[in-house]
């Protein structure tokens, strides 16, 4: 059996392979994959809990700041600025430090749930609203004078319109979000990047081992934006 | 049927109408023209109040339309309106665009609202392409099936805002021939239009604004072959 390789080439892999072997690094990823895999779960998990809770969050929120009702209108601004406005990592901390104690006793992999939702439903607001304000404003009209009232209008006419236009952008917040969860390592939630600070502690194999974290990381968004292509390939058909 | 008076509407400083007063009966077509500008489409859009008047009043069969409470969305049910650029739903079929008022505004069931549907389809002429969606349509086709998603309601009046405007030339005659059935069929009708030949032999009535006024009103022999007003005149010479 060679593969399709010639004799040279098989030999020439069977060196570099050894010599790799001959690498303590190397040795360390090889040995360790099943823990990145667990990390890369868990990161998986993480983000799409957070996307989920963004996701309404965020559809509440757009609304908000563009009903009429001053008040709705106040709290969907300051939720939107504020979580916006300041640094995600620092979030993390005051919620899982600070705000949620005070509530339940939460796990850190709940906290970093809790605070890449509520992060994420602030961008995913914006991305809804401009989605929404970029539907014909000729189809809220031709609604209304149906007799609609304005709630119809967004669910049946807006909103359905609107959500083609928002995939692309929605599946661009996915793969941030993913990213953005190597910040909860800082609250000992063990996904991949504190995964890799573990194994980095017990081997000082920093290439190798943020190398390997860096490649876990990159399979997840790029299948994410690939599921996103087709995504869009599909709805442009229709 | 339809009462204004005193109709005032601004966009900011822009006084676009100076206080509107006309009435339309039952069974009427009335036309209305005047340049670009003038607050034709305007004063459409306040009668169902998809722009509020800052002042004056509407009435559809006694009832006023623009009373702050108002009953707007059973109101607007009672009176179809046409846009120029048609606004059929792109993410729904022709069928679904005719049946979606029905069944989600009246609760209509969705085998009767098909069954009106499809009437409506074939009476404009497209009764074989219910299942198609707005964009494999022509644009006369869009506005016939804009005009049966609006008759679907059930209204007493049409609205219609330069209904033929956007069409290509070749077009035309397939929506004004639909609006003629209606008109004949005793809908009550207001259609801004720049389509003379439409309003001389359908219109009842014909309207000329010009500048937010309702400069001057007659039959469409009064309108057309005897304007008293120099600026109807000096309308008419032009689009003529
Ligand atoms: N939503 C709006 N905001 C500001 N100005 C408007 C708006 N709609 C119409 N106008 C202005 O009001 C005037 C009358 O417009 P319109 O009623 O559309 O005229 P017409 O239909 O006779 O061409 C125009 O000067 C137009 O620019
Ligand atoms: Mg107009």
């Amino acid at each position: 059996m060679n593969l399709g390789f010639t004799s040279t080439e098989w030999i020439f892999g069977t060196i570099i392979l050894d010599r790799l072997n001959e690498i303590h690094g190397f040795q360390v990823v090889a040995n360790n994959l099943g823990n990145f895999a667990m990390g890369a779960v868990l990161t998986l998990e993480i983000t799409l809990f957070s996307l989920l809770i963004g996701m309404v969050l965020g559809l509440i929120a757009a609304l908000g700041k563009m009903s009429n009702n001053q008040l709705i209108k106040f709290v969907a601004v300051a939720y939107i600025d504020f979580f916006r406005g300041t640094p995600l990592f620092v979030q993390i901390l005051l919620l899982y430090f600070g705000i949620i104690p005070l509530i339940f006793d939460a796990t850190p992999v709940q906290a970093a749930i809790i605070a890449c939702g509520l992060n994420s439903g602030a961008y995913v607001a914006e991305i809804v609203r401009a989605g929404i304000q970029a539907v014909d404003k000729g189809q809220m009209e031709a609604a209304r004078s149906l007799g609609m009232t304005h709630g119809q209008s967004m669910r049946y006419i807006i909103l359905p319109q609107a959500f083609k236009i928002v995939i692309p952008p929605l599946i661009n917040e996915f793969v941030m979000l993913l990213k953005d969860t190597s910040l909860v390592s800082a609250i000992s939630a063990h996904e991949l990047t504190h995964t890799g600070k573990m194994l980095y502690a017990s081997t000082y194999q920093a290439v190798w081992v943020w190398g390997a974290v860096c490649v876990f990381y990159f399979i997840m968004t790029k299948a994410i934006s690939m599921l996103g292509d087709w995504t869009e390939r599909r709805l442009a058909t229709e | 049927m339809i009462v204004v008076k005193n109709l005032h509407k601004s966009f900011g400083k822009l006084e676009v109408l100076k206080g509107i007063d006309c009435h339309i009966d039952q069974k009427e077509v009335v036309c209305v023209i005047g340049p670009s500008g003038s607050g034709k489409s305007t004063f459409l859009r306040c009668i169902n109040r998809l722009e509020e008047a800052q002042q004056g009043q509407v009435f559809l069969d006694g009832e006023e339309v623009t009373a702050p409470n108002a009953d707007i969305n059973r109101i607007r049910q009672e009176m179809g309106m046409v846009f120029q650029l048609f606004n059929l739903f792109p993410h729904k079929t022709t069928l679904e665009n005719v049946t979606l008022g029905p069944i989600k505004i009246k609760g209509m069931s969705e085998e009767q609202a098909e069954d009106i549907a499809i009437k409506l389809l074939r009476k404009v002429g497209l009764g074989d392409k219910d299942h198609v969606f707005p964009a494999q349509l022509s644009g006369g086709q869009k506005q016939r099936v804009a005009i049966a998603r609006a008759l679907a309601m059930q209204p007493k009046v049409m609205l219609f805002d330069e209904p033929t405007s956007s069409l290509d030339p070749e077009m035309v005659g397939e929506v004004l021939e639909v609006m003629k059935d209606l008109a004949h069929e005793g809908m009550t009708m207001i259609v801004v239009t720049h389509e003379m030949g439409f309003a001389r032999e359908v219109g009842h009535r014909v309207f000329f604004m010009d500048e937010g006024i309702l400069m001057e009103e007659g039959t469409p022999s009064q309108i057309f072959d005897n304007p008293q007003n120099p600026r109807t005149q000096s309308f008419l010479s032009k689009v003529l």
